[in-house]
């Protein structure tokens, strides 16, 4: 994870911790320039920077959430296969739409010894990058590679992990023509029918029936700051407020926050992230996932396939809030 | 069409009575067909089922009026009527959700989207869910799940053919995820029919998008459509601003996605009953129909036997 090197990109509600961080390395500069020893001064910046941080990631707006979701230094999925796993070999192609779609990627890896499918949405890591992964938005091509690689891994009783990070499945004209809808849907449906333990985790964005695509396990984590929606809130606020600049009021009132999505008994495990945010210290990040997962997987490993499979039917079953008589 | 086409698309209608057959209109004993402009007499395009006899348009119809046309009379046996949608995010947008669904149930003396039960279609037993789009565009949220849920479930129970008239802009936003949910739910249920070797038609119609067009209406074992019925996943606005040009004209239309291999036969209303009842037939184990056939001949000779007595 090359990320940490290059220069911090700011969101706008770290402005202050910047200029603070900034005034830091201007004393140190000038205390070496003259040779004054300042480390009491240094210290205490530090501790109010580090404090200041802190306050600022631990009161998120929703909206600020889904900066932080959308992060483009955030970790991506290869990002944490390549930190998490011991060998990883990438497989390619749904072998029907003659066109491999780069923006979900999945293959075998080795996690604590053992061979599982690791299957994710893959944004770009810059605007080169991004485009050719079409920023993490797959085509039916992609659900269809998705679903041969589960399959794959049933037969080869292998595991399965996702890493859901999409803004939604790509709504092009050529992604309609081929069945968008039928891909993401036949998918839901297998998902279920699948025998090997299968943990889903949203690392960044979960965007509506694209995220879902690749969501159906026994357990799903998320990241602190990660995000789930069923429209995302431009969509939502331009449907329902008839104005796209309402997406702040949108993302408060559509819950995609971890938090909400556990209160809602959607979500399994809340996954805590470095202070300001999974790009802050992807390292620390990764082994936050690589225990939950392997936690969860030991877990999942002493059941049965039929009780996996009837525990999903349940988890899924029971979401869902109404009245009745 | 996608809901948010359909908002934009919403035209009030205010009929201004100007002579003797707009005076008609009015009081509904004439109705003007919205493609060809051919005034039909109102009790006929009943009858019709609401295609037009001229141009074959089909105007759009409720789920009350779809299960007086699928079921036989006095055979539809509803199920769990009283479960009822709640406001669980406390959502507002313009209006309060819980406002919203106030109002809406009272104009459509519905409790949500979709009506679930048993019936007889041509005598032969069926589970049957129809949704209704006056429901907040038949959105789908937690009721529209969890009916369809119980019905698919009761289906792989009784071991009936399942079939859904799906009309709907897609997951309800005001549920917010627990909408998107539905979707995998709804798939889980169908999921457990298959395996139990049971049939499953869904039927589409005008318009059937997003979130249900991302799971059950695609799950068919066959799947059937309406003419002209708008199909897709994105709405076609959102494909227009995506591709940036203007999109060939069927775009999105039953018959597209009939020459693209995503449904399997377009079927006009007037057809639908009797198509659905040949393919419960069709699908009958063959053990099943010898049965079927020897219970009718053992009728048969009991009736003659009767007859004779007589
Ligand atoms: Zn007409």
């Amino acid at each position: 994870m090359a990320t940490t090197e290059r220069r911090p990109i700011l969101l706008d509600f770290e402005k202050p911790l910047a200029e603070l961080e900034s005034r830091i390395s201007q004393i140190r500069e000038l205390a070496e320039d003259n040779d004054v020893d300042v480390s009491d001064q240094i210290y205490q910046l530090e501790s109010r920077a580090q404090q200041l941080r802190q306050e600022i990631f631990t009161s998120l707006s929703p909206a600020q959430r889904i900066q932080v979701a959308r992060h483009p230094r955030r970790p991506s999925t290869l990002d944490y296969i390549q930190a998490i796993s011991d060998e990883w070999i990438e497989l390619h192609g749904d072998r029907r739409s003659g066109k491999d779609d780069r923006a979900l990627v999945g293959g075998i890896a080795r996690f604590e010894g053992r061979p599982v499918m690791m299957i994710g949405h893959q944004k770009g890591r810059d605007t080169k990058d991004n485009v050719a992964r079409n920023f993490g938005m797959p085509v039916p091509g992609g659900y269809r590679k998705a679903m041969r690689l589960m399959e794959h891994a049933n037969r080869f009783d292998m595991p399965i992990m996702t890493f859901i990070d999409t803004p939604g499945a790509w709504p092009g004209f050529e992604a309609e023509e081929m069945g968008q809808g039928e891909a993401i849907a036949y998918n839901l449906r297998e998902m279920f029918r699948l025998d090997v333990p299968i943990i889903c985790t949203v690392i960044g964005e979960g965007g509506s029936g694209g995220a879902l695509g690749i969501g159906v396990g026994d357990r799903l984590m998320m990241f602190e700051h990660s995000v789930y929606y069923v429209a995302s809130p431009e969509a939502c606020a331009s449907i329902l407020w008839k104005d796209a600049a309402r997406s702040a009021q949108a993302a408060e009132a559509l819950k995609v926050t971890a938090w909400d999505l556990k209160s809602l008994g959607i979500l399994d495990q809340l996954l805590p992230e470095p202070i300001g945010g999974a790009h802050a210290n992807p390292i620390e990040a990764a082994d936050t996932l690589k225990q939950a997962l392997s936690q969860n997987l030991n877990v999942l490993l002493e059941l049965s396939s039929e009780q996996r499979r009837s525990q999903r039917y349940d988890k899924f079953r029971q979401i869902g809030v109404f009245s009745e008589g | 069409m996608s809901l948010f086409d359909w908002f934009a698309n919403r035209k009030k209608t205010g009929l201004v009575s100007e002579n003797r057959h707009e005076r008609e209109i009015a009081d509904g004993l004439w109705t003007k067909c919205e493609r060809c402009d051919v005034l039909t007499y109102t009790k006929d395009l009943k009858a019709n089922q609401q295609v037009c006899p001229d141009c074959g348009h089909h105007h759009r119809i409720f789920s009350g009026d779809r299960i007086e046309q699928l079921i036989d009379t006095d055979t539809w046996k509803p199920i769990n009527t009283q479960v009822a949608p709640e406001d669980p995010l406390r959502f507002r947008d313009r209006k309060a959700y819980a406002d919203r669904i106030r109002d809406t149930q009272a104009k459509t003396k519905l409790t949500d989207g979709v009506q679930t039960g048993i019936g007889h279609i041509h005598g032969e037993p069926a589970a049957l869910g129809v949704m209704d789009f006056r429901f907040m565009g038949g959105s789908m949220g937690s009721v529209v799940g969890e009916k369809l849920t119980r019905l698919i479930e009761l289906g792989t129970h009784e071991r009936l053919p399942v079939f859904i008239v799906c009309a709907s802009g897609g997951a309800r936003m005001q549920e917010g995820m627990l909408s998107l949910m539905q979707m995998a739910k709804i798939s889980a249920a169908l999921e457990r029919h298959r395996e139990a070797h049971l049939l499953y038609i869904p039927i589409l119609t005008h318009p059937t998008t997003g979130g249900v067009t991302a799971s059950f209406a695609m799950l068919g074992d066959i799947i059937l459509a309406e003419p002209e019925a708008t199909i897709g996943f994105a709405g076609r606005r959102v494909v227009e601003q995506t591709v940036r040009e203007k999109l060939p004209d069927g775009f999105q239309t039953s018959e597209y996605l009939l020459s693209h291999g995503f449904v399997d036969k377009i079927v006009p209303r007037t057809e639908l009953k009797q198509t659905l009842a040949q393919l419960i037939r069709l699908h009958r184990p063959m053990g099943q129909v010898a049965i079927a056939a020897k219970q009718t001949e053992t009728a048969r000779q009991v009736e003659t036997v009767l007859k004779r007595s007589d």
